[in-house]
């Protein structure tokens, strides 16, 4: 049972989790978004302006938990926008979340090269610290999985209970699941289809906007150009492998950020499979799971469908 | 007769002249521009400076000017067969990935015909790079058509793997024999595109690139195929109904989009670089999708929208070292123009009277 | 509710209305497809908000601005097109939007023994628990009602109950209206079927063209006078006359069965066959197998047994294409979905099918002169209203976009035509045009099918009728033994 206590085993185990949390709180917003009918491909420039406000809050203010709070807030900020595109303009809403992408791109990189210069030294600021849990961090597999993390890191496995809690125990998730699968139905109960979408989308924006500070604040401690890095696109994967629930989603989260640390890890090892290879690995599953999930089986009715007060 | 005449008289000067859509889309720039203007204005900058310079750079001058053209290449190249993708309902965003396939695989012919005679390797370097780009793409379409899996989600995927993929090769069998960067050796004399403008490094790519512009707008307004791929990707039930064969329009959406990308790669390689490199493109594939958007995915606007994005992408670094404004704005403006090109097509929408329902 | 006015943009839907219902009446509301009855009902649920006019309960003026507030008015509404979550059960659909119902682990299974107990009250036999996408028409009707009444409704509006019923299950509803109605609820019916009308109702508004047409007692009324409101004067819908001469068989359906993308089984065995010169009718309750069946004998879905012949070619496993060269044309039900490219020109929509015959192209380019000399005359054929050929079909009303399907499908002389649902939304006079085109087509020696679930329509226009019941047929009725308490059994799955 050597292996168990193995600490390039631990490594592993710990980064998986690391590396999980920003697509996981991610696609836990895309989840809000799409069971409300809205298909959130902003995701990314959520994650994106959630990682540059983060980083630059704390910078400037010191307080790692500042950070987070503002990037939350712009992130819901920037759902606000994007839903006015696809709720109340009725746009289509894949256009429209590749056009937000770009924004966000442009805009925190603006800021960023206007707060900082284009100096080659990129600033640093202190990450979040892991918590320090004693000998519970020593347990084998246990340990690295769950007593070696940050306070953020927590948070995001309590966000995904309490997204359980909403969309599985509460009549607020009952109304989010009405609205995404007949909007016409839920108005005529007194609900507002349109109000109840704008809030999903907020809060996808939040949740986005609180795993790309993730990145900077919590995991790294700088900020670069386009550091997402695609992770907007894959939160969306995550979400049709996890079936749009809060449990499936964190294991599907898990899985990728396993195979994202396999691969960093893999680097050390001697191996015949070329490096390039082993980086396709995540983006190669993610396109097997669609295509064996059979994307839209389980979506909601109403998903990326526009709606009209007073019916259509 | 003549009432005849007069109606396509109107027409033409609707559709070729100044058709609506030209106007809205130029409005939008302005706009764009206001807003890029107040945010230069915002951190102390004089907005001024900063356009003046941008446009000096990128079309005051004849080598400015080709930086613009060249620039213009890969945006259309891409952006017109994205355009025709989305007219057939199909969101392929996989252009920066069939980019690379075709880059790596013009390289490579081109590297197998060696010594061959310029009017047959350039042709067949062509070809490789728009067979391998379609190939790429036909994995979105059977991943769509076979396995019903969304081709937005699919073909960003297929991006990364792509990149990824090149890299391998350059790092391995494609790699320079004599040298330790990842690229390709230097293509022979016969496997470059010929120079079209003494002093500057504008290339036969811009005249491929208006051909195709012009043959796609023909195909998409004025030919059969072109007709269905339209109604395809208005209403497929209905094309369906009526006899048409929707997978066929479908699978037309996907190749032309891979092949026209592939043919970006091709001219990057063949015109630009002269070798298959790892970073051939800054985003061509994604700037594309906004380019295509911009140019309301007619082609020929496309074409105009590339060299917009172009000229702004070209002038952007003058703009940040003689203006101090960062060149991130200019990907500001990109969004901002199509943000409000997308609001201002919705505008009738929000306002137009709802239908009757029910008795 | 007096002196309504709701326009939609220059469409006025409702014209100086003055209705009025009483506790423990069941009062219709009657008119033809547009002529405004759900636009009022809509207007008294707030779901729309009329420009002019008032709105008193028990007495007192009330301004309705949403659902909410008509709900505390004690107003609930069955709409046509049911208005419950398919994915949700029969409680949860009810606790949407209840502000009784706690937040957070809200007690479900309280309320569903609440919801089963208020049911059984008005012997309607409802399962709480179940999905509500899994129960049938009938029960998730009896669902809608509960629904109303567990939000208190004093006043319930029902928007053509008995379209997607039997007529055996349309009479069991009528009982459960006499007990709530017994009870003090007052019970608007909202119907274009004179006989229910008659049957159930203890007064009768008639609506026309979105005016009220007269307002009578059910008692010192009979159907002619009614008749006569509803469409203005005596307008007569085309009757099939003479013989059937029914030639060689044109369409063959041999025992096609069908599973649908969900894995339901929606046809089974299903086998019958269409002349020259016939028109051989499906009827049937909705939702039993009819748009399966018109999507197989088009070529939209594939069968998974069973064969399609055309002409005595087969054709089951063939595109759609190859189908309409060999004769066919297909109205479908759902316009929009199905028939018409909304943002696509007139001229585009009109020539959708035949666009890559030489006639219209040319090296693989349209010939864009004869295409539009094409939509023009059949523009003129089929008396479409609109400005220009050259506009989108989808600025067309409904009816004209109607014209324009039924013009590319007639125009090209087809010899099997295959109608679904054609009248569905039309108004008197466009029904009677459409029939008669029907008629001529028959008398033209066309096959014509034609799936309607009106059975008045059917009963008009067929040489015979197949009864389809879940996705089988029950029956198969010539014209000489038309009844309609025959079809009522057979629809609803007693085998003759």
């Amino acid at each position: 049972m050597e292996w168990l206590a193995d600490p390039v085993l631990a490594g592993f185990i710990a980064a998986s989790v690391r590396l999980s949390i920003p697509i996981l709180l991610a696609a836990l917003g895309g989840m809000f978004a799409e069971k409300s009918g809205v298909l959130n491909i902003g995701l990314e420039g959520m994650m994106l302006i959630g990682c540059f406000t983060g980083f630059i809050t704390v910078h400037f203010s010191g307080n790692l938990w500042l950070g987070a709070g503002v990037a939350v807030l712009i992130g819901a900020i920037a759902g606000l926008g994007l839903a006015f595109y696809a709720v109340t303009l009725r746009s289509n809403q894949v256009v429209v979340g590749i056009a937000f992408n770009l924004l966000m791109l442009g805009v925190s990189a603006y800021f960023f090269r206007l707060a900082f210069g284009s100096g080659t030294a990129s600033p640093r600021i202190t990450p979040f610290a892991p918590i320090d849990f004693g000998p519970l961090g020593q347990i084998p597999i246990l340990g690295p999985l769950l007593f070696q993390h940050d306070p953020l890191t927590y948070l995001s496995l309590a966000l995904v209970l309490g997204g359980w809690l909403v969309m599985q125990r509460s009549t607020i998730g009952l109304s989010i699941k009405a609205v995404g699968e007949h909007p016409e139905a839920a108005e005529t109960l007194g609900l507002d289809p349109i109000a109840i979408r704008y809030a999903a989308v907020a809060v996808s924006g939040a949740l986005a906007g609180l795993g790309g500070a993730f990145l900077s604040i919590s995991a790294t401690g700088v900020f670069l150009d386009n550091m997402t890095a695609g992770r907007g696109y894959i939160a969306l994967a995550i979400l049709i492998l996890g079936r749009r629930h809060p449990f499936g989603v964190l294991v599907a989260a898990l899985l990728f950020g396993a195979a994202e640390a396999l691969q960093l890890r893999a680097q050390l090892l001697p191996s015949g499979v070329p490096l390039q290879f082993l980086i396709m690995l995540p983006y190669v599953l993610t396109i097997v799971v669609l295509a064996v999930s059979a994307t839209r089986s389980g979506a909601p009715a109403a998903l990326g469908q526009p709606y009209e007060k007073g019916g259509g | 007769m003549s009432e005849s005449a007069s109606a396509a008289a109107i027409g033409f000067a609707r559709r070729w002249l100044l058709p609506r859509s030209v106007l809205s889309g130029m409005l939008c720039v302005l706009a764009a521009f206001a807003i890029g203007a107040l945010l230069i204005a915002a951190i102390g900058r004089d907005p001024v400076l900063a356009y003046l310079s941008l446009f000096e750079a990128s079309l005051g001058s004849t080598n400015g000017l080709a930086e613009t053209a060249i620039r213009t290449v890969p945006l259309a190249f891409c952006g017109i067969g994205i355009a025709l993708a989305f007219r057939a309902g199909v969101f392929n965003v996989g252009a920066e990935g069939q980019l690379f396939i075709g880059g790596v695989a013009a390289a490579w012919m081109g590297l197998q015909l060696g010594g061959q005679p310029q009017w047959l390797v350039l042709p067949a370097m062509a070809l490789a790079a728009a067979v391998a780009g379609a190939g790429w793409s036909a994995i979105a379409g059977v991943l769509k058509l076979k396995f019903r899996a969304d081709e937005l989600i699919t073909t960003i995927m297929l991006n990364y793997i792509a990149i990824y993929f090149v890299g391998y090769l350059l790092h391995g069998p494609l790699q320079d024999p004599g040298s330790p960067l990842a690229r390709t050796a230097r293509l022979a004399a016969e496997a470059r595109l010929p120079m079209l403008l003494e002093g500057t490094r504008l290339h036969a790519g811009l005249l491929l690139v208006v051909v195709v512009a012009i043959v796609a707008q023909v195909f998409l307004w004025r030919s059969v195929a072109g007709f269905r791929l339209r109604a395809v990707g208005h209403n497929a039930r209905a094309a369906e109904n009526t006899g048409m064969n929707v997978k066929a329009a479908l699978w037309t959406g996907f190749l032309i989009c891979g092949a026209l990308s592939g043919l970006a790669g091709f001219s990057e390689v063949a015109g630009v670089q002269r070798r298959m490199i790892e970073n051939l493109s800054p985003g061509f594939g994604y700037t594309a999708i906004i380019v295509a958007l911009l140019g309301q995915t007619n082609p020929l606007g496309v074409l105009a929208a590339a060299v917009l994005f172009a000229a702004l992408q070209i002038g952007s670094t003058t703009m940040e070292s003689a203006a101090g404004v960062p060149s991130a704005l200019t990907t500001v403006i990109q969004a901002l123009v199509v943000l409000l090109l997308i609001g201002q097509n919705a505008l009738p929408r929000l306002f137009r009277r709802r239908a009757v329902t029910g008795s | 509710m007096r002196n309504i006015r709701v326009a939609f943009g220059p469409v006025v839907a409702n014209d100086d209305v003055s209705f009025a219902v009483e506790p423990g009446e069941i009062h219709a509301l009657l008119g033809e497809n547009g002529a405004g009855k759900t636009t009022l009902m809509r207007a008294l649920a707030g779901l729309i908000q009329p420009q002019a006019g008032s709105i008193e309960i028990g007495g007192q003026p009330v301004t309705i601005d949403g659902p909410l507030e008509a709900r505390r008015l004690g107003i609930g509404m069955v709409h046509q097109h049911f208005m419950l979550v398919p994915t949700l059960t029969v409680a949860e659909n009810i606790a949407l939007g209840l502000k009784e119902v706690r937040t957070w682990f809200p007690r479900l299974d309280q309320l569903a023994d609440e919801i089963d107990a208020l049911g059984a009250r008005y012997g309607l036999a409802v399962d709480a628990r179940a999905l509500a996408g899994e129960l049938s028409v009938a029960s998730q009707q009896r669902v809608e009602i509960v629904k109303a009444l567990y939000r208190g409704a004093k006043i319930l509006v029902l928007d053509e109950p008995t379209a997607v019923l039997t007529p055996q299950e349309a009479a069991a509803l009528f009982p459960v209206l006499r007990a709530l109605a017994a009870a003090g609820t007052a019970i608007v019916f909202i119907s274009h079927k004179l006989n229910e009308v008659m049957a159930v109702t203890d007064r009768i508004t008639v609506l026309r063209r979105g005016k009220v047409a007269g307002s009578l007692r059910t008692a010192e009324t009979e159907p002619r006078e009614i008749a006569r409101m509803m469409v203005g004067g005596e307008v007569t819908l085309p009757q099939l006359e003479g013989m059937p001469v029914a030639g060689r068989p044109l369409l063959e359906v041999d025992r096609l069965g069908l599973t649908d993308a969900r894995g339901v089984r929606r046809l089974e065995g299903v086998s019958l066959s269409v002349g020259a010169g016939e028109i051989v009718a499906v009827a049937g309750v909705d939702g039993n197998g009819q748009q399966e069946l018109a999507e197989a004998i088009v070529g939209l879905q594939r069968p998974d047994t069973g064969r399609v012949l055309i002409d005595g070619v087969e054709m089951t496993h063939r595109p759609v294409a190859e189908r309409i060269a060999a004769g066919l044309a297909h109205i479908p039900e759902d316009r929009h979905r199905t028939a018409i490219f909304e943002k696509l020109s007139v001229t585009d929509n009109a020539v959708a099918e035949e666009a890559g015959r030489p006639r219209f192209a040319r090296w693989g380019l349209r010939r864009q002169g004869e295409t539009r000399a094409f939509a023009a005359q059949l523009v003129a054929d089929y008396d479409v209203r609109l400005g220009s050929v050259e506009q989108a079909i989808g600025s067309l009303s409904g009816g004209n976009q109607q014209k324009v399907v039924l013009g590319r499908a007639l125009s090209r002389d087809p010899r099997l035509v295959v109608a679904v649902q054609p009248t569905r939304g039309l108004d008197i006079g466009a029904t009677a045009f459409l029939q008669s085109q029907l008629l001529k087509r028959r008398a033209a020696g066309a096959a014509v099918l034609l799936i309607s679930t009106e059975l008045d329509e059917v009963l008009a226009l067929a040489d015979r009728i197949v009864v389809l019941f879940k996705g089988q047929v029950t029956g198969v009725v010539a014209r000489a033994d038309f009844s309609v308490e025959k079809l009522g059994l057979l629809m609803a799955g007693r085998t003759a």
